[in-house]
Formats: C-alpha cells, sequence, structure tokens
C-alpha cells in the first residue's frame, strides 16, 4: 500500500475532497475543478473528469463534495448558487450529472449523506434551512428551519439513525431527529461567532466536535447536558475538523485563513498538535482520513491535492523540550526536566548553599504507538536552599515578624529597626535606619530650641562617626559652607560702603547666614525687618541685642567666650562634625570669590517650627542684632558668624529620602521602604507619588502573605495612610446570618428573612426580634434576649417556651 | 425613542456634538449603537495609529468624495488632537508616510477592484514603512469615510451650526455641494408605486423559474452593463475646483465601470463565495487589528438585517428581497458577485431612477442633488430612505473592505 506522500497537482484551486467507502479514489472538487483520481501506489492517476459538457454552468462550481457511503458510484455536490447536485459515475453519456435540487434559495454550504440509507442526502444552505432528499424520489422531503442566518455544516450520526447535528452562523448546535421537522431536539451555544465545522466521534456515541470563527474546537459530551469534554485553542478559525479512524483521541483540523497546515490533535493535549502537515503554499480547503489511519489526503487553494504518510508529519511536539523550574519563597529551586535534557536522570547545581537532597524521579509515559506523543521522561529534581544565600528569605521573616512600625517615639522606633537590621547581618538597612532617626529626629529639635540636650548632641556624633558619609550631604555641606563664608565677606564689604541698597542685600545675605543656622524660615522676616526699621537700626538693635543676650541665655553669648562656643557649635550642627575643624580654620582666608547663594533658601520647614512660639522672635531678634552690628563691632560679628559655618540644616534631604527610597525599590527590597514610609509616617508625606507607594504596599503585601505573615500584613494595611491600601481589610468583613427557615442569608436586614417573611431570632420570653446578643440553651435550641433569659433563669429552671427542657446556659 | 436619546446623550458627551449625521441615523437607534462604537472605536479606541494620523486619514477619505462637510468636522477633531498645523496645508505638507497613502485613497474609493498586493508591498517597504495593522487600521478609516461621504450627500446632510454655511438662511433646505443640475424635474417619474413593489416581490418569492446559469450569468453582466449606461450622460460634468482637494491627488481618477473594466484588463468578477467578510474577512481583520472585526462584524449584520416589517404606509412587509436586491446591485457595482442570487431580480425591483440613484451614490457621491433625493422611493418615508442610504453605506463598506483583505491576505501568503 501507500508508503510515501505523494502530489498532484489540480487545474484550479479546489474546494473540497472526498474519498470512497474503501479508499481507492478520491474526488476533488472546487469552483473550476472536479475530477476523481485513482489512488496509487506512487501517484494519483486522474481516473475521470467530471467537469464536462458544453454547459459548464454554476452547477458545476463546488463548495462541498461527499462521496456515497453505500453506493460507490454516487455523489453529491453542494453548488455555490444553492444547488444540490447528484453524479452518478456509472453513467454512460459523457456528462455524469445526475440530480439537479435549486431548492436552496442562497448558497449550499455542506451535504451530507446518511451513513446507512444511500437514497438519503441532506444539504445545509446560507438561507438558514436545511433540506432532507429523498433520491428515489428524486425531491426535497423535508426542510428544517434553523431559525439562524445560514447552517454551516450538517452532520448525520453515526450511531443513530434518525439524529444529525447541524451548526449555525450565530454560534449554536442544534440536534435534529429527522422525523421532527418542527423542531430541534436539542439547541446549545457553542462557539461565539460562526461554528463553522462539526463532527461526530465514529466511535464514542457521546462526542461531538465542533470547530468554528473563535479559533476553538471543542469536543462535547452530549450525553446529559451538553458540556465541553476538551478544548483545543488553534491559531486560526477552524474551517473542517475530522476524527482520525482508530484512534479515539485523535482529530485532525485545517483552518480558513492564515494558517495552511493540517494539524491533527489528541485532544488530551490540546496546546502542541500531534503532528502537522504543511506542505501546502495557499489555505487547505478539504482533507479526508484514508481508511488506514496513518494516510491523510488533502487539497487546497494552490491547486494541489497531497497524499500524506504520517511519517513524514512534523512533529512539533519534538521541538519542544518538556521542562519546568520554579522556585519556592524560601528560594528552593525544583525543576523538571526530560532525560534527553538531563543526561543520566541526575543534574547538578553550580551553586554553594544548595544541596539537591530529594530526587524523586518520576516517569510519565504513553502508550509507544509509533504515531503517538513521543514518550517523555522526566525527572524532577528538588534544590534545598540551606545556605544563607541570595535566595534565602529568613531575613525578610525576621524583619518582617520583628520591625516595630508604630507605637513608639520616632527615634525608638529607628533605633529598634536599626538592631534588628544588624542583628540579621544587613549593616548596610541598620545604617539607613539609624540616618533616618538622625535626619527627621533631629531637626525639629533644632529648630524648635536653641538649649539642646547636650547628651544627645554627643550620642549623634558618636553615631554620624560610623556613618559612611553620602556624597549628597557631603555636597551640601561644602555648598553651605561656601556661601557661609561669602556672606562674612560680603557683610564686610557692605558695611564699609554703606550704601542703604547694598546693606539691604547683606543683610538678606546675612540673615540667612545666620538663619540657617538655626531656622531656615526667618530669613524672609529679616529682610522686612532690615527694610522697614533702616533708619533707627541701631538703637533698636543694640536694645533688642542686649535683651537678646539676656534671653538667650549663658552658653550663647554670656561668657563671650567665643572659643568654647565655637566648640558647642561644631558639635551642635547636627550632620557635619568631622569636616568642622577644617571649617572652623577657613574663615580666615576672608576673600573667596562670590558663589550664587544656592543653598541658603532652603524651603522653609515651617510645620515644625510652631512648637516653640517663643523661637521665633529669638531668631528674629538675633538676626536682626547681627545686621545692625556696625564696623565697630564687626570683630565681634565675625567670630559670632564663623561659627555658625558648619551647622547648616539648610540641607533638603527629603529628595534623598525619595533616591533612597527608589534605591530600596529597585533592589526588590519594598519591605524597607514600606517600613521606613510607615515609621516615618506624617513627616515624610507626598514625596513619594501615592500610586508608586500604593505598588510598594501592595507588593510588601503579597510576599507579606506568600510567607502567610498575616497578622504583619494586616498591620501594614491598617497603618497605611492611602486610602486604597488601608480599605483593603475592610472589604467583605460581613457575615450574614442565616435563616433557620429557609437556609438563605439574610442579606438586607440581619434579623429578618425577606423570603419567609419571618423573623428566625425571636425572643422566647418576649417574642420580639434579638438585633443583639442571643443567648440561647444548646440542649432546646431556643433562647432570646441575654438580658430576659437571665432574668427568667433566676426565677424558672426550664426553657420559656415551654418545651419542657430544663435549660443550661454555662 | 428612549434608546434613541441615549445614544444622543452619549455622543454628545463624547463628541461636544450632536451632529448631523448621528441625528439622522437616530431614525435607526438599532443601527446607530454599532454605528457610533465602530466609528468610536477607530477613531478613539486603541489602534496602531496615532491620534493626529487618524483624523488626517479621515480628512484624506472624505477630501476625495469632495465632503466638505466631512473634512471640516474631521479638521476640527485634527486640531483638537493637536494636530500639526500645516498638515492643513495640503498633501505636500505631510510626511512621506502619510503621502504614500494617497494611491490607496484614490484606488479604495473610485476602483477597489485594482487594488493588489503590491500597493500593500510598496507601503510595508522601505523606509519609515507602515505595519501591517497599520495598513489595516488606515484602511478601515478610509473605507469607513469614503461611504460616510456617500451617506452625507445621499441624505444631504446640512453643515453643522458653528461651520461655515451653516447659518446661512438659503442654503439651509439645500445639501452641501449642491450643483444646479435642473434638468431632474424633466426626468419622467416612473419610480414604482409601494403596491407594485410588493406585487413584484411576492412573485419573485414565489416563483422557482429555472434560470439556466448561463442566463444568470448574461444578467449579471447585463446589469453591470446596463448601470454603466446609467449616468454616461453625467461623465464629463466636472466639479468646480474645491479647496478640500488639496488633501488628495489626481482629482481626475473617478469610479469607471467595473464591465467596462473587466472587457479591457484579466481583472475578473470577485466571488463572495470565494472570500467572504463572514469567513475570511473577519478572521484577518481580527488577527491584525484586535476587535475590528467584532464591531463590523455587527455593523454589517445589523445594516443587513435590520427591518421594520414595513414598506411606505404597509405594514407586515417582508422586505427582505427588497434589501438583498439593494444590497447586490451596490456590489455588484464594484464587481463582486453573489453565486446564489439572481440579478434579474435587481431589476424588475430597483427601478431605474432608484438604481441611478443609488450607482450616483455609490460612485459619484459628491454629484447628487436635492431632487435626487426627493425624486426616488416617492412613496416612502424619510426613514426608509435614510434606511437605505444606511445600505449603501454598509455595502460599499463591506466591498471595499473585501478588495483591501484580499489583497492583504494575498501579500501575507
Amino acid at each position: 500500500m501507500v508508503s510515501k506522500s505523494i502530489i498532484c497537482y489540480l487545474d484550479g484551486p479546489a474546494n473540497a475532497l472526498a474519498i470512497n467507502r474503501d479508499s481507492t479514489q478520491v474526488v476533488v472538487a472546487g469552483r473550476n475543478v472536479f475530477k476523481i483520481f485513482n489512488i496509487e501506489e506512487e501517484e494519483f492517476v486522474e481516473r475521470l473528469n467530471l467537469r464536462v459538457g458544453k454547459n459548464l454552468n454554476l452547477n458545476f462550481s463546488c463548495a462541498d463534495v461527499v462521496w456515497n457511503p453505500v453506493e460507490d458510484n454516487i455523489l453529491a455536490t453542494a453548488a455555490t448558487n444553492g444547488a444540490v447536485v447528484t453524479w452518478n459515475i456509472n453513467k454512460t453519456s459523457r456528462s455524469k450529472q445526475d440530480m439537479v435540487f435549486q431548492d436552496h434559495k442562497r448558497s449550499v454550504n455542506k451535504v451530507c449523506f446518511h451513513t446507512i440509507e444511500p437514497h438519503i442526502l441532506l444539504s445545509g444552505s446560507q438561507d438558514g434551512t436545511m433540506k432532507c432528499f429523498d433520491l428515489r424520489k428524486k425531491e426535497a422531503s423535508s426542510t428544517f428551519y434553523s431559525l439562524s442566518e445560514s447552517v454551516r455544516d450538517v452532520k448525520f450520526s453515526p450511531h443513530h439513525y434518525f439524529l444529525f447535528a447541524a451548526v449555525q452562523e450565530n454560534g449554536n448546535v442544534q440536534i435534529w431527529d429527522m422525523r421532527r421537522t418542527d423542531r430541534y431536539e436539542k439547541q446549545f451555544t457553542a462557539h461565539t461567532g460562526p461554528v463553522f465545522t462539526c463532527d461526530w466521534h465514529p466511535e464514542e456515541r457521546r462526542w461531538l466536535a465542533t470547530g468554528g470563527r473563535d479559533k476553538t474546537i471543542k469536543i462535547w459530551d452530549l450525553s446529559m447536558k451538553p458540556m465541553v469534554e476538551h478544548c483545543i485553542q488553534t491559531i486560526a478559525s477552524v474551517a473542517r475538523i475530522k476524527w482520525r479512524p482508530q484512534q479515539k483521541f485523535h482529530i485532525a483540523s485545517c483552518s480558513l485563513v492564515i494558517d495552511f497546515t493540517i494539524n491533527v490533535w489528541d485532544i488530551r493535549r490540546p496546546f502542541v498538535p500531534l503532528a502537522a502537515f504543511n506542505e501546502h503554499k495557499d489555505v487547505s480547503t478539504g482533507f479526508a482520513w484514508h481508511h488506514e489511519p496513518h494516510i491523510i489526503l488533502s487539497t487546497s487553494k494552490d491547486s494541489t491535492l497531497y497524499l500524506h504518510v504520517f511519517k513524514d508529519a512534523i512533529r512539533p511536539a519534538d521541538h519542544a523540550n518538556p521542562i519546568g523550574l520554579d522556585i519556592s519563597c524560601y528560594g528552593d529551586i525544583s525543576y523538571a526536566a526530560s532525560n534527553k535534557i538531563v543526561r543520566n536522570g541526575r543534574s547538578s547545581f553550580k551553586g554553594e548553599s544548595y544541596s539537591s537532597t530529594k530526587l524523586p524521579v518520576f516517569f510519565r509515559k504513553h502508550p509507544s504507538a509509533s504515531d503517538q506523543f513521543r514518550s517523555a521522561v522526566s525527572s524532577i529534581f528538588v534544590f534545598k536552599n540551606d545556605g544563607d544565600k541570595f535566595l534565602s528569605m529568613t531575613w525578610f521573616i525576621e524583619s518582617a515578624r520583628r520591625y516595630i512600625l508604630s507605637g513608639r517615639s520616632f527615634a525608638e522606633l529607628c533605633e529598634h529597626n536599626a538592631s534588628v537590621a544588624s542583628d540579621l547581618q544587613r549593616p548596610h538597612v541598620a545604617q539607613t535606619w539609624r540616618i533616618l532617626k538622625l535626619l527627621y529626629n533631629a531637626v525639629p529639635n533644632l529648630g524648635a530650641e536653641h538649649s539642646w540636650g547636650v547628651p544627645s548632641v554627643g550620642s549623634i556624633s558618636e553615631m554620624l562617626k560610623g556613618i559612611e558619609r553620602d556624597e549628597a550631604f557631603d555636597n551640601s555641606q561644602e555648598g553651605s559652607k561656601s556661601s557661609r563664608h561669602n556672606s562674612g565677606n560680603t557683610f564686610k564689604n557692605r558695611h564699609q560702603s554703606g550704601s542703604k541698597q547694598s546693606s539691604r542685600h547683606v543683610s538678606g545675605g546675612t540673615g540667612n547666614g545666620v538663619a540657617t543656622t538655626d531656622r531656615p524660615d526667618t530669613s524672609g522676616a529679616t529682610d522686612n525687618s532690615t527694610d522697614s526699621e533702616e533708619s533707627d537700626n541701631d538703637k533698636t538693635i543694640t536694645n533688642i541685642a542686649s535683651g537678646l543676650g539676656n534671653t538667650q541665655g549663658d552658653f550663647f553669648f554670656g561668657d563671650g567666650e567665643t572659643d568654647q562656643l565655637m566648640g558647642f557649635q561644631c558639635t551642635l550642627s547636627q550632620a557635619p562634625t568631622i569636616d568642622s575643624a577644617q571649617d572652623w580654620n577657613l574663615p580666615g582666608e576672608a576673600f573667596q570669590p562670590r558663589h550664587p547663594i544656592k543653598d541658603c533658601s532652603p524651603p522653609p520647614e515651617l510645620d515644625n517650627a510652631p512648637s516653640s512660639p517663643t523661637s521665633f522672635d529669638e531668631d528674629y531678634i538675633e538676626t536682626k542684632s547681627m545686621v545692625g552690628i556696625n564696623g565697630e563691632v564687626y570683630d565681634y560679628t565675625k567670630l559670632l558668624m564663623t561659627p555658625e559655618v558648619p551647622s547648616s540644616p539648610a540641607w533638603v534631604f527629603n529628595d534623598v529620602i525619595v533616591d533612597m527610597l527608589h534605591y530600596f525599590a529597585a533592589q526588590g527590597d519594598v519591605q524597607m521602604c514600606v517600613s521606613v514610609l510607615l515609621v516615618l509616617g506624617e513627616r515624610f508625606k507626598g514625596f513619594v507619588d501615592e500610586t508608586t507607594q500604593e505598588q510598594w504596599f501592595h507588593s510588601y503585601i503579597e510576599i507579606l502573605s506568600c510567607f502567610q505573615l498575616w497578622n504583619v500584613a494586616n498591620k501594614v494595611i491598617s497603618l497605611s495612610t492611602i486610602s486604597s491600601i488601608s480599605s483593603l481589610n475592610q472589604q467583605s468583613t460581613t457575615i450574614h446570618t442565616l435563616c433557620g427557615n429557609c437556609r438563605r442569608q439574610m442579606t438586607r436586614i440581619g434579623w429578618f428573612c425577606d423570603r419567609c417573611k419571618i423573623m428566625p431570632t425571636q425572643c422566647s420570653v418576649c417574642h420580639q426580634a434579638v438585633r443583639g446578643l442571643y443567648a440561647w440553651c444548646q440542649g432546646c435550641a431556643h433562647g432570646g434576649h441575654l438580658q430576659h433569659i437571665q432574668e427568667w433563669l433566676q426565677y424558672h429552671p426550664w426553657c420559656p417556651t415551654g418545651c419542657g427542657h430544663l435549660c443550661e446556659y454555662t | 425613542m428612549n434608546n434613541t436619546q441615549a445614544l444622543f446623550a452619549e455622543t454628545f458627551l463624547q463628541n461636544n456634538r450632536l451632529d448631523h449625521v448621528t441625528q439622522l441615523m437616530g431614525y435607526h437607534p438599532q443601527y446607530l449603537d454599532p454605528f457610533l462604537r465602530t466609528q468610536n472605536y477607530i477613531l478613539k479606541g486603541d489602534g496602531p495609529l496615532p491620534f493626529d494620523y487618524r483624523h488626517y486619514i479621515a480628512i484624506m477619505a472624505s477630501a476625495r468624495h469632495r465632503c466638505t462637510y466631512l473634512v471640516k468636522l474631521q479638521i476640527q477633531e485634527f486640531l483638537r488632537q493637536e494636530g500639526n498645523k500645516e498638515w492643513l496645508n495640503g498633501l505636500h505638507q505631510v510626511p512621506q508616510k502619510l503621502r504614500d497613502l494617497d494611491e490607496l485613497n484614490k484606488i479604495l474609493a473610485h476602483q477597489p477592484w485594482l487594488f493588489n498586493k503590491s500597493h500593500i508591498e510598496k507601503l510595508t517597504k522601505g523606509k519609515d514603512n507602515w505595519s501591517l495593522s497599520e495598513v489595516i487600521h488606515a484602511i478601515i478609516l478610509l473605507a469607513h469615510f469614503h461611504c460616510l461621504s456617500t451617506f452625507v450627500f445621499g441624505c444631504g446632510i446640512n453643515p453643522e451650526i458653528d461651520l461655515n454655511e451653516g447659518h446661512t438662511f438659503q442654503h439651509v433646505t439645500v445639501p452641501c455641494n449642491t450643483q444646479a443640475i435642473n434638468d431632474c424635474d424633466s426626468t419622467q417619474v416612473d419610480d414604482v408605486g409601494v403596491e407594485l413593489l410588493m406585487l413584484k416581490m411576492k412573485t419573485i418569492s414565489e416563483q422557482h423559474e429555472e434560470s439556466t446559469q448561463e442566463e444568470r450569468l448574461m444578467c449579471f453582466q447585463k446589469e453591470q452593463n446596463q448601470s454603466a449606461e446609467l449616468i454616461s450622460g453625467f461623465d464629463n460634468m466636472s466639479l468646480p475646483k474645491s479647496d478640500v482637494q488639496r488633501y488628495t491627488s489626481d482629482p481626475d481618477f473617478s469610479y469607471q465601470d467595473f464591465a467596462r473594466h473587466r472587457e479591457a484588463s484579466e481583472i475578473t468578477t470577485f466571488r463572495i463565495q470565494d472570500y467572504s467578510w463572514e469567513d475570511h474577512g473577519f478572521s484577518l481583520l481580527n488577527r491584525l487589528y484586535n476587535d475590528a472585526g467584532t464591531f463590523l462584524d455587527e455593523k454589517f449584520k445589523i445594516a443587513y438585517d435590520m427591518t421594520y416589517h414595513r414598506m411606505g404606509s404597509k405594514n407586515n412587509v417582508d422586505t427582505s428581497t427588497f434589501r438583498r436586491a439593494i444590497w447586490n446591485y451596490i456590489q455588484c457595482l464594484y464587481g463582486i458577485r453573489h453565486d446564489d442570487y439572481n440579478y434579474k431580480e435587481v431589476n424588475e425591483l430597483l427601478e431605474k431612477n432608484l438604481k441611478t440613484n443609488i450607482k450616483t451614490l455609490c460612485c459619484y457621491p459628491e454629484r447628487t442633488t436635492k431632487s435626487d433625493y426627493d425624486n426616488v422611493m416617492r412613496e416612502f418615508r424619510h426613514s426608509e430612505k435614510v434606511h437605505v442610504n444606511i445600505m449603501m453605506l454598509e455595502a460599499r463598506m463591506q466591498a471595499e473592505l473585501l478588495y483591501a483583505l484580499r489583497a492583504i491576505m494575498r501579500y501575507m501568503t
């Protein structure tokens, strides 16, 4: 028999093909071609050309062709003009055309012979009807109205004498009984969009396969309510399908556009075709199985007729390696691969901290028929992560558990979290916490009061020694430093020139310089004051200055010990310390080119200020005193100024924090981002946009739930200030009561069943509905208001309903 | 009516205006709904083309039929999308990419059967070329606005009140681009009465005459040839230069009768059975331009199936034969043949007057006059005339798309 693929060229594009009962002949039909070929060992031999005669009309233009399964000499075609034509190849005349039925108003899409009765022919047409022709009577014996726009395919059931399936353009499948023309037996929607084709399973009685424009092939189980048994996703609309003989799970399909291959699917493996024949150069329009299941014949718009044998097919599965890899949230890795890739069923892992402890090899074998999917033997490996490495997440779990995010003072929170981090050998994170504490804890204090707690200063500087200095930090330090010097210089110059305007400028400059030492926001005020009170500066200033001296307390002005003062200032300045010695030396070199005073005008942190109302005045006074000091006291001023050089909280570090958060996020450590955000809380509001924050929160919560840290997750949710996050744990918190009568949820009112119109929670004492606490006896299940029951039981031992039960309440 | 009102409200919210086209289609809310959804999707929904391009393409398409109304509306939209104002000076100012589309525009509008894969090749090759899905999007836009022009002329839609001439009194009752063709009164009124038409439809549905295929083929060709003669008188008539022509080139390129074409060249009849919208067009379109196929499919279906079982003053009429005749006649003008249709029916059901009107509207919509509208289908209601115009819009659009999609499929294979 045939053992290799054969090709044959036709006169024109073909629309359909059919094979006779014993698979010796094949008929190909199209608009301009209608021929019968003998299937020989090595080639197709043309046996008959049916497209003959002087009258080649549209009846010869076929959309579909079928071979009578019983009488081998009868063919039927569906013509595009709406005619159903039968052909008798035993006719002696040249034209074999037998009968023509012009009953359909529109094109006929499909024709189908009855599987047993040779004289019954069924057709489905574009006009939405199906007609059953009796070839003995030579007329349409019955008409079935599908109530849809058009019928795309009809198929007699091979198992039931009277049943046939019809599929519609609107996506419906109908099962009809031939004896009933008025109504279908069954109808169900199978596809979205038109169904183009259907096929009954040759052996399995319940199975019907359908294919449609929605690029799926569905196998329906019709025994009960139609249900999808299998579903195959194809890459293009399915034009025709056909079950493979003798192979229960195999079905072949071809598509309408784009994809030219004929795919054979195993319905249990719906993602990769079992075999594919892609010889055609244009869309395949028809195919048929030879009675030997390894042979398939097909035809196409590219005017060719092919005979494919299975061993020439492309096996897409062979080009896909079954492999799988996954990582658990604890960093364990499992890996499954076919033994073709993993030699000897063993695998090694490059990396020290993984032990491939478990190697449960498991096999999956197919019955190894030659045309089955190749049997894939796969091994699975589990690599347990026991070293504390890259993928280990213990630090995460520990931090999540031990971090404290609220409930204590800011400094304590930071310190605690820092120690947690350093416990876990995460110095980087620990340091970050400490810096945060420093930055945010220090600023308000500085601004608020001059009377610094000395110990805290000490501790800060101590801490700071360990901190790797941030570059940004350094820069700003530099910037502010130089500008400070400038202001000093200009100050001098201005006072020498003595012009009004310039003095205003100077005062601005100095104002800045002074203000920034303690409180950036006073510079504006200084300006104004100098403007207005230019004339009597001297006097007031001196007054105030003296007053200032008093109020300021001892250590600032009182002793006038500049050396001490400076030393103090150095430690006082929150950030700098190490540079301070240098700074301190610098002012001697008085003449530096002027820098633009960028860093001197920071955004005022007003929200910190009001904590001590007096501070404003103090600053105000202080600065004025600076301004007002005339040439004679210049030296003093200079001294006064210089110590303040290093202390420059004008540095806007919020941006740095934002950068830091983004850095951590980029590192994948959303835990840090979220924790920092939560700890900072109000202090750091509005610097990171809400959607980013939301993302961080969501990812953190997701990771937490991976590790089943529900409590932590819930805490994070409730601490969040973002409404979409904080409402997360407030959704679906309702628990509905059930009506004891109908067992339905009482959704509208908790104590009244809308359905039964009763109040299931009636108090047995007062016969009112119980809306709050309901106490009931577990013995007789009667109960009522807690209070009423209590009262009742004081006097009576038995149930208030009179059921006779001696109630017990615990 | 509620339905219509809701649609109107929605349109107003989306476009800040309730344009006259929408108002007129309000006669048929059933159709208006998918129409608006499609139009919104191709102009404002997801798609491969940038928004200013979309509106510019719309301008180009409407300009092909000199439909000033649509051009002006689309210019407004174009500017709203921050389109480059210089482009409005004409085709020579736009990027080469858009200029390349002009050829396509020309062919699709007038002789879609000339469209073949070499046109696609030209667009998709070379520097800053078009991607295939962009081409599809552009083609849909072109087809949509060509056919919408047909509708605008067919219903004689007045300019919007804020557009030029929208306020002018003497123009209010006259459709835009009115040309003085006054001989329409002299054409004899041989309009079929509704009753006669119904009678004919009845006989057609009852008779099963066995016409041979040759006869049918003859009928199809006759139909085409006849239609060729219909308005040959206008052939040399030239319209005055209009300022919208700067968005197009080669203004003399216009519809030529398919029949005449076929004799001259190798182009064969397009058979709907070999490449239909439902089977092939839809699948291809949906693959290249997500969801567009679904929208169009729904629109075509409703346009084809919509009926009120009514004709003029008569109720309970099965109008399907009449509708099918119109639909198939329009596609026949573009050389698309339904194998299973007997083109004799066209001749019987559609009077010469109506056929002329349909042909003018589909092929030379800019030549339509108000009297054309008044003189056809005299016993029909206005809503029914709008209905016929909607069918023209859709049948023509489907024809254009079928040719274009077939070319794309050939390009892809």
